[in-house]
Parts: structure tokens; sequence; C-alpha cells
């Protein structure tokens, strides 16, 4: 506990209050945010989106993550009308005190060029009102193009995407719905939102250390999102370079069939511990802290299984401070409740 | 390599496959060595057409004497290729769109706990025809599945179903003929019912009109959307089984002894369930837990890779100083989890290369865990013995 606290400052100290930072969601209509955020945040699985309507106009949420570290993410609708009306009358109700903004690029789009024209219009009210918000860019929809045309596509668009991001430098990913590349370009966009993560980092890598294991993951309950890894020497030579998103794909897939089998809500933490012991390795997830995750990956042994477990159990106490992240510094669009009381 | 421990698509030829993972419970085994498989079978056929004698030998993994056949059959566009598809090649269900219609019997061999093969017949096969050997088909059959398209007019097909069962009748009468009326998704329950009801009562009025009574007739709802399919396989599978009561005799032990809801003797493969004990099978359970074995095999598949050797020597080095394999308690896979509505465990324990056990356990029964354990070993123990006994019998 107490070297979590050390380093960081102390929020009483800023002048005063912050207004919290919103995360833009934003892309022409029909791209797919809305679906990723429900798949990401509200426990849908892909072939549930085909429910979803249109967003009108702003659709603002505030996704609990983390406990009390809260995203405050505007979806924002894509129609032309709506977007002219962000560009104009809302400009700076919409674009000021931004964090992040996560565009979203449709691959199948006929008319890139129009999308890139959109594109430069928000980067430049973005300019003018929040010049230090971070862009990431999400070309979406990659199942629709043929596997061996789309590393050149992808390539292609970001390119010229790039070209257009002013003073930006935007990060870009591909993704689609239906694997598990949603997964990994969002815990990316969280990982950037999760304050003192530094430290948790450190701090589950003298964990890792202790217990002899591989990999350390830290999954955050509800959207089952890596926020925080950590390998050993051994667990950084693993082939399996997409492990992280696979892995939350899997548990993720996972809880449907658990929340149908148990009648709760699909929100709602199903398990609470799964151990798995092969000749090879052996895991355990278990029920960290209230609002995490972990995964720990040992090699075989009943021992080394055993007293890695105890510890972690010893540990979670130490870890409890991440549901409190009130103290921390770097305020970008994640805002505790601490802040904000 | 058991499919537990380093996962399923890893095909022998690709040791560092690396894909992506599909979405579904459903996976997909590659199309290539199904394409293979498939010309090879076709030009031993037609090589066997020109001269029989110097037909070359079947492909490894296809037609073999001596193994209980599934014969499945049906009007054209029922979906049999798209269920043997979908079992047997774990191809997801929404890719049996693109299936080709099939135009000569496909055979298809399962090396699994016990080898037996599918063979998938076209549509428009017409068994009047005296040009089939109807003794090489129905010789040596396990079951008859007789595939039936709910979403679509049947009534062609019973009438079709009823001829073939009265032309089999007299040479086979043993023949299990299980009816599959198939793509039922979408449909309400009462519909669903009142459709096999409709099917069942054709078939037999039919049947008994002709002096035809008891048939072995059995009914089947089956999606290929949900697990109704894999269901459906099982029941048709486990009759084939000959030592099937002495494994279900196991089983119902263990669950009494051990406190388990439900228990299954999974394939791991293709996720059938060739026996459970007998307390009555539902549907959550069943899909819980061949949803696990997924899990169990999509996380071995991530972490399953081979550690470098210096690596496995350090561990077994001090300050165990043992074998790793000694090190562990069970040499086996086994995995467990716990639910947290009631705290329920669910268990999964490594039976051979090809079988896993999957229990629900009753709730709060965490804490009796090592008991548990000792017992699933016991049974294991047992349910290998018959299998060792079994397989001494057919080799003598």
């Amino acid at each position: 506990m107490d070297n979590l606290n050390d380093s960081t400052a102390s929020p009483a100290s800023e002048p005063r209050k912050q207004k919290k930072k919103k995360v833009l969601l934003m892309g022409k209509s029909g791209s797919g945010k809305s679906s990723m955020r429900s798949i990401i945040f509200s426990n849908y699985v892909a072939k549930d989106t085909r429910r979803l309507g249109a967003t009108i106009d702003v659709d603002l949420s505030s996704v609990k993550f983390l406990g009390n570290l809260t995203l405050n993410l505007w979806d924002c609708g894509g129609q032309d009308a709506f977007m002219e009306n962000y560009l104009s009358q809302q400009r700076q109700h919409v674009f000021s005190n931004v964090g992040v903004l996560i565009y979203v690029f449709d691959i199948e789009s006929r008319d890139f060029d129009r999308d890139l024209l959109t594109y430069r219009s928000i980067i430049a009210a973005l300019g003018q009102f929040s010049p230090t918000s971070s862009v990431y860019i999400l070309v979406h929809k990659m199942d629709l193009v043929v596997p061996n045309q789309r590393e050149d596509i992808y390539n292609d668009r970001v390119a010229l995407i790039r070209s257009k991001s002013d003073a930006f430098a935007p990060i870009p990913f591909a993704t689609s719905i239906w694997d598990q590349s949603l997964y990994k370009a969002w815990a990316e966009i969280i990982h950037d939102l999760v304050p003192n993560l530094d430290q948790i980092e450190k701090h589950l890598g003298e964990l890792g250390e202790m217990i002899e294991a591989e990999e350390v993951l830290l999954f955050e309950r509800s959207s089952f999102l890596v926020v925080s890894s950590w390998c050993s020497a051994i667990g950084a030579m693993n082939p399996t370079s997409d492990r992280f998103e696979r892995f939350s794909n899997i548990i993720k897939n996972f809880k449907q069939t658990t929340s149908r089998y148990t009648g709760t809500p699909k929100s709602a933490e199903q398990f609470s511990l799964l151990e798995m012991k092969l000749p090879n390795f052996s895991l355990f997830i278990v029920k960290f802290t209230t609002n995490t995750y972990l995964s720990v990956c040992l090699p075989p042994g009943e021992e080394r299984f055993n007293s890695a477990m105890e510890n972690c159990y010893i540990a979670r106490n130490k870890f409890e401070d991440l549901d409190a992240p009130a103290k921390k510094s770097a305020d970008r669009g994640a805002t505790s409740g601490a802040t904000e009381a | 390599m058991p499919l537990l421990e380093t996962g399923r698509r890893r095909t022998k030829l690709d040791h560092s496959y690396n894909g992506p993972a599909r979405q579904g419970p459903v996976r997909h085994i590659s199309p290539v060595q199904l394409t293979l498989e498939r010309i090879h079978e076709q030009n031993r056929a037609n090589v066997q057409k020109v001269d029989p004698a110097k037909a070359p030998a079947p492909a490894p993994g296809a037609a073999a004497r001596g193994k209980p056949r599934l014969l499945l059959m049906g009007q054209r566009r029922s979906g049999k290729s798209s269920i043997s598809s979908v079992v047997f090649h774990k191809m997801p269900p929404n890719e049996t769109l693109f299936l080709e219609s099939t135009a000569r019997i496909q055979k298809d061999s399962m090396h699994s706990f016990m080898d037996f093969q599918v063979w998938d017949f076209p549509g428009q096969v017409d068994w009047a025809d005296p040009s089939f050997d109807l003794d090489a088909i129905f010789g040596e059959i396990g079951a008859l599945i007789w595939v039936i398209d709910a979403q679509d007019e049947y009534l062609e097909a019973i009438n079709r179903l009823n001829s073939t069962i009265l032309n089999l009748q007299p040479t086979y009468p043993n023949i299990n003929i299980e009816v599959f009326i198939h793509k039922v998704d979408g449909l309400s329950d009462d519909y669903k019912l009142d459709i096999q009801r409709d099917v069942t009562q054709r078939i037999q009025d039919e049947l008994s009109d002709h002096g035809v009574e008891n048939a072995p007739i059995n009914f089947h709802l089956t999606s290929i959307y949900n697990h109704s399919i894999f269901e459906a396989f099982s029941k048709v599978i486990q009759k084939l089984i000959p030592h099937l009561p002495y494994l279900e005799a196991l089983l119902n032990n263990c669950c009494q002894k051990s406190g388990f809801e439900k228990a299954y003797l999974f394939d791991v493969l293709s996720k059938i369930y060739i026996a459970t004990d007998s307390s009555p099978v539902d549907m959550p359970s069943y899909e819980i837990c061949s949803d696990y074995i997924d899990v169990i095999v999509d996380i071995s598949e991530i972490y399953g890779w081979n550690r470098p050797d210096d690596y496995i020597e350090r561990l077994e080095g001090p300050p165990y100083n043992k074998k790793l394999e000694d090190q562990v308690a069970c040499k086996d896979a086994e995995s467990c989890i716990v639910l947290t509505d009631g705290r329920r465990p669910i268990l999964l324990r490594e039976v051979n290369k090809y079988l896993a056990l999957v229990a629900v356990v009753k709730e709060g029964a965490y804490s009796k865990m090592p008991d548990i354990i000792e017992n699933v070993n016991a049974t294991v123990g047992g349910l290998l013995q018959i299998f060792e006994i079994t397989r001494r019998r057919q080799r003598a």
C-alpha cells in the first residue's frame, strides 16, 4: 500500500477541480461504433449487435472501469446531419475537454475520400479545443476484406489517414467485432487511460518473480480486458503473440455460457476461480480485487501451484489499492470518483 | 499428443500455427486436408471403376472394414453435409452455407475413442437401382440417420424414408434408424413438437399398414446452430458402444459418491458425449460442459508451447530436485472452475487421448475437492480398464 502511494501526486495539490475529460467515439454512420461499445462494455456477443439501431445525436455513457475509475464515453451518432451539428453549433460543447478521440473508419466504405474529409474537419475542431488529446484510429470491419489483401488495404488507408491528421499522431488498429482484434485495440486504449499503471505493473512483476510465474495478467472484471501484464524471460518466448486478446475473447465467450447456465446477468461476475493443471503448464485465474481478476501461468508442479495461489491471496490486500485509484497524476478522460468529490 | 495439452487447431503439419481464434464454440480444421482426402477418395473411385484390382488403398482416415458405420441420408438440401462438417470437421455453422451439394458418397472416418465411419450420401441416390450393392452399404451399418428438413415440405422425404425402411426391413431388421428433424432453430417450441408428432405419426402409420411394427426408429429435433445436433449424435453413437452399461454404471457410482449433479464422458474432438450418468440429460449442463472443454483447449493453445530444455532442467533442479512428471500430482490434464453462483464447481479430467470426464458438482463442494479428485481418479482408472478389456477382446 505504502509504496504505491509515494510517487504519485496528491489530488489536493491541484489548484482547481478539473472537469471530467471525455472519450469521444466518432465515425461515419453505420461504421460500427455502438456495436463495439456494446461488445466491450455491455457484454454483447457479436451477433447480438444486429439488434442495435442507429445512434441518435450523442449517446452519453459513464462506463465504470476498475471501480470508481469511470470513462466518460460519448458515442456520437454518425449521420451527416449530426456531424454538421457537432462541427457547428455544438462545436465547443463536443470538442472541448476531450481526453481521447476514437475515430472509426469503415473499411467497406465506398466513398473513402469523403470519410477523410469529415475526419479532417473533426481533427481541425479537436485541434482547436483539445490540442493535447490522443487520437486512435480503428479501421473497422476488417473481416469483410479478403484475408490476403487485408494488410495492403489497411496500410494504404492508414498512410492516407496519417497524412490528414495535422499535429496529432493517431495510433491505428485494424479491428473486427468477429475476432479478438477488437479487444487488442480497446485494451491498448484503456491501458493508456488507467492511471498509476507503471506502479501496478511493477508490483505485478514483483509478485510474478516471487511465485516463479511465467506470466501474470490482470483483467478488468466485467470487460475482461487485460489491464496490466507481466511476463518472465521464459514467458516472453511464448510464440502466441496475440494471447492477451485471445484470452479475453475466450473468457468473455465462456461467460455467456455460464450466464445462460446460472441464469445470472451477463454483467455479474460468473466465476471465482479457474484452475488448470496440464502436463506442460498450470494456470489459475482468481477473483483478485473487487474489480479485477488475476491470471497466473506457471510451470507444472503441485507444490508450486499451491504456494503461488496462497501467495496471490496474500498479495490481494496490497493490490486493493487498484480499486481506489484516486491518487494519480495524468488525467486523460479517466477520472476517479475521489477527484470529483 | 493429447488435444488438451496443445490445443486442437495445431495440426501435425503446422506446429507454429498462430492464427486468430474463431468466434463461437465450434472451430475449423484445415479445409485443405478435407479436400485432399476427398480428392484422393474420388481418384480412388475412378481407378476402381476401370480396374478394381489396381485401386489404391483408401486414404488414411477413409473407409475401412470392421468399423461401425453411420449413414447420413435424406432429401437433397436437407443438411446432411452440413451436419457432418459441423460435427466431425468443426466447421463454423455459418460457413456451411457455402458447401457444395454432394455428388457422390462421402466417406469420412473418425479416429477417436472408437473408430467409426460417417458416410454422407447424395440426396438424389435411388435405392431401387439394382446397380447398388445394398450389402456393401448396409452390411456393417451401425445406424441409419435420416435427415428431414423441418422448414420445408417433408411429405416426400417421409415417403422415401418409409420405402427405404420397408426395403431394408426384411434383410436388415436390426438397423437403428434415427430420424433427425433438422433445421428446427427459429421454430417455436410448440411448432417443433407438432412437427415431431406429425412425422412420427405418418411414419408409424405407413409402416404398420405394411405389417412392420416396432421398427427401431428414434426421433431427434436438431439444428447445427446450437448444441442439439451434438446431443442427437451422442445418443446415436451411444447405441454403438457395446460396453455402455458398464461406463454408465461407473459414472453413476462416481456421481453418487462424490455428489455430482451430472457427469459426462466427452470425446474431446467432436464434443459428443459417449456416456453419462443415469440422471436426465439437461441441455444447459451439456452446453456448459462442452463449452468448458473449449475453454481448456483454447487456453492450452495459448500456453501449451514447448518450453526450452534448459528451463525445464532449471525447474527440475533445487529446491524440488524432482523430474517435472513427479512434481505434478496427476499426469493427465485436470481443471476446475468455481462458479460464483452457488459456489458450484465444474470439474474436468482427461481420461485418455480422446476422452475427458466433465462433471458439474453440487453447490459448495469445493472444500471437499481432494476427496472428489480421489474418486475421479478411481473412476478414470475403471474407465481405462473397461477400454483395455474391450480392446483386447476385439483383437482376439
